[in-house]
């Protein structure tokens, strides 16, 4: 049992069947938002956590300091998509039987006082979140390791936390993409949010019918690119960033056979059985006509296609970006795949420039 | 009549009272507008607004939390400055001291705890914004304002990290900074930056790229725990609270917590 739980988390398997489970969950919307569904997949997670943790192994990484705020985490991410969801599906419904949404109904436009109704919350709030650190803080003592030392690195070295997953993306890109250029992407891209959607439904109030391109690309990526990769990054990564599943101790010497090769290698040796070319451009002419397509043709198909009329609401400018930030953000999960189902290291491969992509 | 008169009442009459508060207690309307209007921090808040904005299940209170959990670490932070010395040499000693030699210390837990804490809170508090699509418009510029205070959340919390001066700190910092090496054009081993010469002259060599600015040497040393320390006491704190009060006021002049229009 625990050898097949090894085996599937690794992420070929656990990556692929969190996004069917997540496009699953997203044509049966109404079941996910069911209070039903909830309760049952608590108790499972409680069951399937519990019956996890009785694995020593496994309860040392959990329980290692640093780590169980990512437990919180993930108990607080799960609990608020679903309370989001739960929410939205209720508007939805009430939206299409011609009621308002919950936050619009004439009871909650009145005004109250912000002395006591908002205040007493706050109070509330503020006691709360202070027992529950000192709580944490007298629990859990804070980790200090051996003193620095600069000769000596330890094996896994790792970001904190809530960096795992650009550390994580460092396996499939190298550092100028995953450490710098999409780290800025991602920014870049939050702030450009309310300028792309243009949608004016779905503003103050929970809701997932009106908007639901904008949602499912955006749990796309907190879920699955942000908080999943995290996940990868800080409970199954080992010495050597080599993959270990759950239950598998974090052995040094554990070997990955290393057979990554890139397109160039690909084309020239295996296909054309032939010598690499001396010049840079002819060796990586595939790979770079590849990214030029990725980002020219594909856009123009996917506008022939389906996006005609996303272009007109939107404008060129909105549109255009949406589809770059869009490409940019799929370009992970391809390169994950092109690396698990045909070794693939660098599509394109300049180490003279440092340009590999 | 005075025999009717609540505690409360009365000392609500005395000199003492009215000289701080100005009012009676917030009993009635006219008072519980005196008390947001006229108190500094509670003017924070409008004095009356909608229902649905003060439900705990429509923002989660996790904005407040964010502001809680930040004011908790100022103090908590301010409380290690006392012990604390930047440097190679005392860094890890001063946090040894901390754990051995003050009684009851749970400051450093705090500290560390809560910068864990507000991470993730500010993450729940995006996603709840979002969710709700308080972003559009009037509140496009607040949550602009927002995804810049989660990125300087996020590297106060990595500034920090490196304080306590042990292998963790070191390593986890060296990992996170190697990634400035690798910016375009600005670091060493990043791309373009070889094309950046005059002659034989590497104009952006590892002795001055991002990177080194950022650690102040070549590798994460001295000069580098002095920068992360001045950076995480003074600078990113310093921006936050200017950024978060801007926060706090665009949340009121866009209209207050959002609502159905
Ligand atoms: C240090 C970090 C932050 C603090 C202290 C903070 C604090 C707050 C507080 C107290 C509110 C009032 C409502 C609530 O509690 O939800 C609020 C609202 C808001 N925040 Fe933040 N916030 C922070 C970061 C962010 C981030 C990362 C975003 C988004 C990217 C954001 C976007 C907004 C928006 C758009 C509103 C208005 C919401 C509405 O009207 O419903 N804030 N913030």
């Amino acid at each position: 049992m625990k050898a097949i739980i090894n085996y599937l988390s690794d992420p070929v398997f656990s990556f692929t069947g969190i996004i069917f489970f997540f496009f699953l969950g997203i044509k049966h919307i109404e079941v996910v938002a069911s209070k039903k569904f909830a309760t049952i997949a608590l108790i499972l997670i409680l069951i399937i956590f519990g019956w996890m943790s009785l694995d020593p192994v496994f309860l040392s990484i959990v329980i290692w300091p640093d780590n169980v705020p990512i437990i919180f985490l993930l108990a607080l991410v799960i609990w608020s998509t679903w309370f989001a969801i739960h929410k939205g599906v209720i508007n939805d419904q009430r939206m299409a039987a011609g009621e308002p949404p919950v936050e619009g109904t004439p009871e909650n436009r009145e005004k109250v006082w912000a002395w006591p109704n908002l205040v007493y919350t706050e109070l509330f709030a503020i006691i709360a979140g202070t027992v529950f650190l000192i709580a944490w803080s007298i629990l859990l003592k804070s980790p200090l390791e051996e003193p620095a030392n600069p000769t000596w690195a330890p094996n896994p070295a790792k970001a904190p936390w809530y960096f795992l997953g650009l550390q994580e993306m460092l396996v499939y890109f190298d550092p100028w993409i995953a450490g710098v250029t999409l780290p800025v992407l991602i920014v870049v891209g939050l702030i450009a949010i309310p300028y792309i959607d243009t949608n004016p439904k779905g503003n103050g109030y929970y809701s997932f019918k009106d908007r639901k391109f904008a949602i499912t690309s955006f749990l796309f990526g907190w879920l699955l690119l942000w908080i999943f990769l995290i996940i990868i990054g800080t409970f199954l990564r080992g010495p050597n960033w080599t993959f270990y599943g759950p239950f598998e101790f974090w052995d040094a010497h554990k070997v990955v056979a290393a057979n990554n090769i890139n397109l160039s290698e690909i084309f020239w040796i295996k296909f054309l059985n032939m010598p690499l070319p001396k010049n840079i451009f002819a060796r990586e002419f595939l790979g770079l006509i590849l990214v030029a397509i990725y980002y020219t043709f594909v856009p123009v198909f996917i506008t022939r296609k389906f996006g005609q009329k996303f272009l007109i609401t939107m404008g060129k400018a909105r549109y255009y970006f949406l589809i770059f930030l869009v490409l940019t953000m799929m370009s992970l999960p391809l390169k994950m795949y092109l690396r698990w189902f045909i070794n693939l290291k660098y599509i394109v491969f300049m180490p003279e420039f440092e340009l590999n992509i | 009549m005075a025999d009717n008169e609540s505690f409360v009442e009365k000392v609500s009459k005395t000199q003492v009272w009215k000289s701080i508060f100005r009012h009676g207690p917030p009993n009635n309307a006219r008072n519980r507008a005196a008390v947001v209007a006229g108190n500094v921090f509670l003017h924070l808040h409008p004095i009356k607004l909608k229902k649905s904005g003060v439900q705990l299940g429509y923002t989660w209170c996790m904005g407040g939390l964010t502001f809680f959990i930040f004011l908790a670490l100022t103090v908590t932070g301010i409380l290690l400055m006392f012990y604390y010395r930047p440097t190679a040499e005392y860094a890890y000693n001063d946090i040894i001291a901390l754990r051995e030699h003050v009684p009851l210390g749970i400051m450093r837990e705090l500290h560390r705890w809560g910068a864990h804490a507000m991470v993730i809170t500010v993450w729940i508090h995006m996603f709840r914004v979002f969710m709700t699509g308080s972003y559009k418009p009037p509140r496009e510029f607040n949550w602009g304002v927002g995804v810049i205070l989660l990125v300087l959340t996020m590297l106060l919390s990595f500034t920090g990290y490196l304080l306590p001066w042990d292998q963790l700190a070191i390593w986890a910092i060296t990992v996170g900074s190697n990634m400035a090496k690798a910016t375009p054009f600005l670091g060493n081993g990043g791309p373009g930056a070889a094309f950046a010469k005059i002659g034989d002259f590497a104009l952006v060599s590892d002795k001055n790229d991002v990177r080194f600015q950022l650690l102040g040497g070549r590798f994460v040393g001295e000069a580098a725990l002095l920068r992360f320390y001045i950076l995480h006491c003074v600078f990113i704190p310093v921006v936050v609270a200017v950024l978060i009060a801007v926060h706090f006021w665009r949340v009121r002049k866009d209209g207050g917590i959002s609502a159905p229009l």
